[in-house]
């Protein structure tokens, strides 16, 4: 067992009557360091961050949090630990200071205390001018920046963020961005739950992802990358034609995937040089016409794809999941 | 390098525990509760509104059909209506419940190293004093129609007493109500499902000697009966019950705290314990 890791989990399993939202789950966050926990809706990761922040008690396995068990020192872990879930709100009749005044004496600072933390917070937060006025009336940004706030009121060194900027627009949500980076730049240890890619690769250093209740990555944004390979090759014809794969096939390493109207292709591909070239020409010597060329570096989005069949959002239909990379990766 | 020897920055808070951090805890959640009334006003027209409409009509429209022997029906009426009151408004605390469960805004609360218990001790205290606000407002609404306490003033203040006690019993039955429901609108519906026939099938408005038999004996042993002639005891007012011989009837005082005590020691613990359960997936 490592001694400077401040959420470890070993076996997490749960299961809610006859839905296995969890089925062997392990975590290791290093003091000091971002993990992102990725997943579509419904792979496990809200119940994994319940039973962690003491909300849920697991099936089997254990976890600790700061160094203590979550089931036999609840409590403890409690007073090391913020949490932002999003349906753990803050109380819509009570102004922003009031809010995070009352977390802060039921986190056991005195009123004194609880009310400089929350001008502290409130100044931090740029939530200084509305401090004043009732929940109801802040925007869904505020909102966030004041559950945000909420978790720190203790200055815990734990955080636990579940989905931080769901729902956010992109304004908001590169201002939450911004507050969890200095978060982390104070030394706090931060698990997030998240279904985008884009915020696990801009946040995280370790990113876990995991379906169906199953870590089935786990690396850094660049491991998991590197561990797909190359670049992806996606072709648009002007119309669908039997040809095509064919023709694709020599550049492809793996199976060529095919768009319901048989006019987008796409699969993995060593990228060199002169490839879109060598490519449109083996279309051009098959008859096919072709309208873009697109050969892209991996993104995350391709890593899930690859790891699971299907896209983060389970859109894309159940193609060839790519099984020789989750041993490569684990 | 172990944990201990990281520099982490300690949390602010202290370990809790121990009587002063509950009540702590408490005082914090009842004053959340005093500032949503404050918010919305409205919550309190079951304690203030409500008591006053009541007791206008029923003592002017009832009042004027139902003849009690050694008294009006207003002096008859108000230990009643008090406790039609009360009990009606007992579902203020599973409406309150309810709405938090369904908002998170318990979930919140349950990361946080508090009391658990506290959420509902906050709220149940919290109806405590707007059911002390609908005593005053029933007891005004009837001194302005007739009534008068002809007893010493401890002895008002003790019938006032038993009747706060046995509302503040039964919130904690309500709260239970409020878990297992499934929003603040079923939390309603149960609440005057099972509470307007509590009221209404007891002595509160009307003697009991005139109902059939079997509704009488449900009405003598209704606990609701029994706190409203222990007040109507307290109060000095005519208390026409004194004569059935059922022992509720006879030992009221007795009775409404037996109830009261009974209530609590029930649904106390069963509502932590479902909270808990509701709250812990």
């Amino acid at each position: 067992m490592n001694d400077t890791l401040m959420i470890e989990a070993h076996g997490l399993t749960k299961n809610y009557r006859s839905v296995k939202a969890l089925s062997g789950i392990d975590l290791a966050v290093e003091a000091g360091s971002i993990l992102a926990v990725l997943g579509p809706n419904g792979a496990g990761k809200t119940t994994a961050l319940r039973i962690l922040t003491t909300l849920a008690l697991p099936d089997s396995g254990r976890a600790t949090v700061a160094g203590f068990d979550v089931v036999k020192e609840a409590a403890t872990v409690r007073r090391h630990i913020g949490v932002t879930a999003q349906d753990a709100t803050l109380d819509e009749l009570l102004t922003g200071r009031q809010n995070l005044v009352m977390v802060g004496e039921l986190s056991g600072l005195r009123r004194s205390q609880a009310k400089a933390r929350a001008v502290e917070l409130l100044e931090r937060f740029e939530l200084a001018d509305a401090a004043d006025r009732v929940l109801k009336t802040y925007s869904g940004g505020m909102r966030r920046r004041l559950d945000l706030a909420a978790g720190l009121t203790t200055r815990p060194p734990v955080l636990f963020l579940d989905e931080p900027t769901t729902g956010l627009d992109p304004a908001s949500r590169l201002n939450v961005w911004a507050v969890i980076r200095n978060l982390v730049a104070d030394g706090l240890t931060l698990l997030l739950t998240t279904q985008y890619l884009d915020e696990a690769d801009n946040l995280a250093d370790r990113i876990v992802v995991i379906d169906h209740g199953l870590v089935i990555a786990e690396g850094s944004a660049q491991e998991l990358k590197t561990a797909i390979g190359g670049a992806t090759l996606e072709v648009t014809l002007t119309e669908a034609h039997e040809g095509a794969v064919a023709a694709l096939s020599r550049f492809i390493e793996g199976s060529v995937h095919t768009s319901h109207d048989g006019r987008r292709l796409r699969g993995p591909v060593r990228s060199g040089s002169g490839l879109a070239t060598m490519v449109v020409r083996a279309l051009d010597d098959a008859g096919v016409l072709v309208d873009d060329v697109e050969v892209h570096q991996p993104s995350l989005d391709d890593v899930f794809f690859a790891l699971t069949g299907h896209g983060s959002n389970g859109t894309e239909g159940a193609a060839t999941p790519a099984p020789e990379l989750e041993g490569a990766l684990r | 390098m172990t944990l201990a020897s990281l520099t982490i920055p300690a949390p602010l808070t202290r370990p809790r525990s121990g009587l002063a951090s509950r009540l702590h805890d408490v005082v914090v959640l009842t004053r959340r509760n005093l500032v949503h009334i404050m918010r919305e006003p409205m919550q309190l027209s079951d304690v203030t509104v409500q008591p006053v409409l009541f007791t206008l009509l029923f003592v002017y429209v009832l009042g004027s059909g139902v003849a009690i022997a050694g008294g009006s029906y207003a002096k008859f009426a108000i230990a009643g209506l008090l406790l039609l009151n009360l009990t009606t408004s007992a579902m203020g605390t599973s409406v309150g419940l309810a709405t938090d469960l369904s908002t998170g805004a318990i979930t919140r609360f349950r990361t946080l190293p508090m009391w658990s218990a506290a959420v509902l001790v906050g709220r149940t205290f919290a109806d405590l004093l707007s059911a002390i606000v609908c005593v005053v407002m029933v007891a005004l609404a009837g001194l302005v129609v007739g009534w008068r306490p002809e007893a010493g003033a401890l002895s008002v203040l003790a019938g006032f007493g038993v009747a706060l006690l046995f509302s503040y019993a039964l919130s904690w039955a309500c709260a239970c109500l409020g878990i297992v429901s499934k929003g603040p609108e079923s939390g309603a519906s149960v609440g005057l499902v099972v509470l307007f026939p509590l009221a209404i099938v007891s002595n509160a408005l009307v003697p009991t000697q005139g109902m059939p038999s079997w509704l009488r004996l449900v009405a003598d042993w209704n606990p609701v009966s029994s706190v409203a002639s222990a007040v109507r005891h307290l109060l000095g007012n005519p208390n026409p019950s004194a004569s059935i011989h059922d022992w509720p009837m006879q030992h009221p005082v007795v009775a409404a705290l037996g109830w009261s005590a009974l209530l609590l020691v029930i649904f106390a613990p069963l509502a932590v314990h479902l909270f808990r359960r509701r709250t812990t997936g």
